[in-house]
């Protein structure tokens, strides 16, 4: 295996450019930013949220008429039913009862979980897969926080901000980057590794669009790393914190004064449904790669699948930036077995370029996330220099032999073991051959409104994590979520626990607004058999499918 | 090169190609016979064979652990294993997942633990039965050499533990070979966390930067930057020092929001 003759034909044209390459990189001299007038030009022509087709506003619910459009793969789940009828379930007789109760076992569930035990609260996770599979167990670059002596919270908040268009939300972003050294101090309590000098410092990497140092990893492995070692802290506390796994909340329950009151779960395995009340509910679902907006691949986790966002819509809960989707300059796109697999920006930090098919720049390496994209997409649409794959998709290298000229041998082995040995498997060695990209789904940007305590509009409703929106505004960089699931999981599990110590009474609990959702659904003329929460992507093989005559459906579940 | 061919390319998502002309190959899932294209990778196999995953299935890139699969291959005595979305499928090859394996996670207080291997003996006693089999690190489907970390365990070199165990991804195959019963990645998940807590020095200048924060140092510096009108703020955002690549003895020139 590993890439064809003719690939290999045309991996002797960056060979041939590589030594001036590797000079220039050491002088400091790479291929010129944009301007952000510039930036923004070829955002509109090549960013494919910026494309029209394919796209159409909401109809119904609080964000109707929002003067926005969004991807039908988006809307295709707020126009569709519940999974269930609300007149079937008996909401009198809970299942289980707890004080806080957190949707989504991911990274920011995790450390929401944490925060709420510790603030005296009884704890239950109910999650779609098991305890950790989330898109924090796939981030591998690192964990931003501005706690080195040449930079402040003042760069970081700058670069966010303008990274995100100068659209987020101020005190998110403040609360952001004020809260990421607090939170670097809390993982390294808890025993995360962090790749430090021998003397306890970190050991600093830049990111896309951060114009200084602030990345803090562990290898390539540094969202795996948080999630272990939070989970395995939450499975040493579980006298109060239960995890209930392959059982997904449908719907968030509210009592009859509008206060949220728990959640409707499903065991996707008995499938039989379930009734939690509690007084507070932190939705932590995550975000969306598998609706694959636009056809794109994904480097999202297997359940990435959105859920969060149309619950809370169903309470009446807004959303914001779901119109802007985060395309990752730079997914796998060859071998076929390994398309859309993350390549971590830490690649391009450490030094690797990407290149054409001549094997020339064409782009700054690290400019924003939406920019690198639409930088490469153009250079294969229109400029014509991508690289062809046997199957037809398109790329362009990146450059990572690179890495080893400018930091020593052994770099590539020793920083990127997870990905070293993913392209081994399929006989490339990437210290010695440059990777084939291009842009995949990677992040939601967008999500639910609240404010910088997690606080939706609805009380004792939160969220926190991916699910949440506005942090990042329209574009988020790197580092930034697996610091953002952290701060807010602990901003919401604080704050969740305050609001349930204060002293909170139920009254009967209710699934009223999910009646009232499919009255409006019928009112707005939208005839659908569509069913959300989606919960998994539907992969199935056509032509087994259509000899499968007395399987049903329910939305993408067999 | 031309753009229809780049645009097609765009809308392929997670469906694999299948390259025209591919072979047909027979895989056994659980004994059972199905033909797939040879280029796929045995979890996009087995949903082209008709399967829909609700366990078994996790990041569908190699680095959750919830896909780990056992296989042989007709003919041949030997016992492989794999990640499913990392494994390509090969004629005749048996095969089946294990998307759970019961294992010992023992609940402790990580501030009450020393930082030697009493921490080991008194957790995971069950470590010292090894038998150094090798059994767990030729079913480790991140080849890591699992025996090795285990023997360092017993040394009560920790540090060791972790930095060999810092891929795993937490699958259990490798307890569910032991003949000892042991249960190395609970273990070395104990490890990694002693030496974060432990082994590795605290950052002084996170602690520095946590008390300046907490001193209300960096609240002006914000509300300065959320006061400004937006061309001011752009201005500031594209007029920032950029530090270079190699770093090494640069120097912010602006130093008053340090």
């Amino acid at each position: 295996m590993g890439y064809t003759p003719e690939m290999k034909e045309l991996i002797k044209k960056v060979e041939a450019t590589r030594p001036a390459r590797v000079e220039r990189v050491k002088q400091g001299i790479q291929f010129p930013k944009l301007s952000l007038e510039e930036a923004e030009r070829r955002l509109k022509t090549y960013h494919p949220d910026y494309k029209e087709e394919g796209r159409r506003e909401f109809k119904i619910g609080p964000n109707k008429g929002d003067g926005h459009t969004y991807p039908d793969e988006v809307v295709d789940l707020f126009e569709a039913k519940s999974r269930i009828d609300p007149d079937i379930v008996d909401l009198s007789k809970p299942d289980y009862e707890t004080d806080v109760l957190i949707i989504g076992g991911g990274g920011a569930g995790t450390t929401a979980s944490l925060f709420a035990q510790e603030n005296g609260m009884k704890v239950i996770i109910a999650t779609k897969l098991r305890h950790g599979d989330a898109n924090t167990i796939m981030a591998e670059g690192g964990i931003q926080s501005a706690d080195s002596t040449k930079d402040s919270p003042y760069y970081h908040y700058l670069d966010i901000i303008g990274g995100g268009h100068f659209t987020n939300k101020p005190n998110l972003v403040k609360a952001l980057t004020l809260d990421a050294p607090l939170i670097i101090q809390w993982l390294e309590s808890l025993g995360m590794n962090f790749d430090k000098t021998p003397d306890g410092e970190m050991r600093l990497l830049a990111g896309g669009g951060t114009c200084r140092k602030r990345m803090h990893s562990c290898g390539d492995v540094t969202g795996a790393e948080i999630m272990r070692t939070i989970r395995d802290e939450a499975r040493n506390r579980r006298d109060d914190i239960t995890v209930l796994e392959y059982q997904p909340a449908v719907e968030i329950i509210l009592d009859e004064d509008g206060k949220a009151a728990g959640a409707l779960l499903y065991n996707m395995e008995t499938e039989e449904y379930s009734i939690v009340k509690a007084k507070a509910v932190i939705v932590t679902t995550g975000g969306c790669g598998r609706l694959h907006i636009q056809g794109f691949a994904t480097t999202n986790h297997y359940g990435a699948t959105m859920d969060g966002i149309v619950m809370a819509y169903r309470c009446g809960v807004p959303h914001c930036f779901l119109y802007a989707t985060q395309y990752h300059p730079t997914g796998a796109a060859y071998p076929e077995q390994n398309v859309g697999l993350l390549i971590t920006e830490k690649m391009r930090t450490a030094g690797a370029q990407p290149v054409n098919i001549d094997g020339e720049e064409f782009t700054f390496p690290l400019e924003p996330r939406d920019v690198e994209s639409a930088n490469i997409i153009r250079e294969c649409m229109d400029v014509g220099k991508g690289i062809p794959t046997p199957v037809g998709r398109i790329g362009v290298w990146l450059d990572t032999p690179m890495i080893d000229m400018l930091r020593g041998e052994g770099t590539v082995e020793r920083d990127f073991p997870a990905k070293f040995i993913q392209f081994k498997r399929y006989g490339i060695d990437i210290s010695k051959e440059p990777l084939l990209v291009y842009p995949t789904l990677h992040y939601q940007n967008g999500g639910v409104e609240a404010n910088e305590w997690g606080e939706t509009k609805i009380p004792g409703l939160f969220v926190a994590g991916e699910v949440l929106g506005g942090i990042h505004g329209e574009n988020r960089l790197m580092g930034n979520s697996l610091l953002d699931i952290n701060v807010y999981g602990r901003r919401a599990g604080i704050r969740a626990s305050e609001y349930v110590k204060q002293g909170i009474t139920l009254k009967k609990l209710t699934l009223e607004h999910v009646r009232a959702y499919h009255k409006e659904l019928k009112e707005a003329g939208i005839e659908t058999d569509r069913i959300s929460p989606m919960l998994l992507p539907d992969y199935s093989n056509p032509e087994v499918r259509a000899k499968q005559l007395t399987a049903r459906y329910f939305g993408t579940l067999r | 090169m031309t753009t229809t061919v780049a645009k097609d390319a765009m809308r392929k998502g997670d469906k694999t190609v299948i390259a025209e002309g591919t072979r047909m190959i027979p895989i056994y899932v659980m004994g059972k016979r199905y033909l797939v294209p040879e280029t796929l990778t045995i979890q996009k196999a087995m949903e082209y064979a008709g399967y829909q995953f609700i366990r078994s299935c996790g990041c569908r890139g190699g680095i959750c652990g919830a896909c780990a699969t056992v296989y042989r291959l007709e003919g041949d005595y030997k016992l492989y294993s794999g990640l499913a979305c990392q494994t390509v499928v090969q004629p005749n090859m048996y095969l089946v997942q294990i998307p759970f394996f019961p294992a010992n996670k023992v609940v402790y207080d990580i501030e009450k633990l020393p930082y030697d291997v009493t921490a080991i003996q008194t957790t995971y006693p069950e470590t010292f039965r090894c038998v150094q089999c090798n059994a767990c690190t030729k079913v480790c489907p991140m080849d890591l050499q699992v025996m090795d970390y285990m023997a360092a365990a017993i040394r009560g070199d920790i540090e060791a533990v972790a930095e060999m165990s810092r891929s795993c991804i937490m699958c259990g195959l490798c307890t569910s070979r032991c003949p000892a019963e042991t249960n190395q990645y609970n273990m070395a998940e104990l490890c990694r966390r002693l030496y974060g807590r432990y082994g590795q020095k605290k950052s002084q200048q996170v602690a520095k930067r946590v008390e300046e924060i907490k001193a209300g140092k960096y609240d002006p510096m914000i509300e300065e930057l959320q006061s400004l009108p937006l061309e001011e703020l752009k201005k500031r955002y594209e007029e920032r020092e950029w530090e270079p690549v190699i770093s090494e003895g640069w120097e912010p020139k602006e130093t008053k929001y340090l």
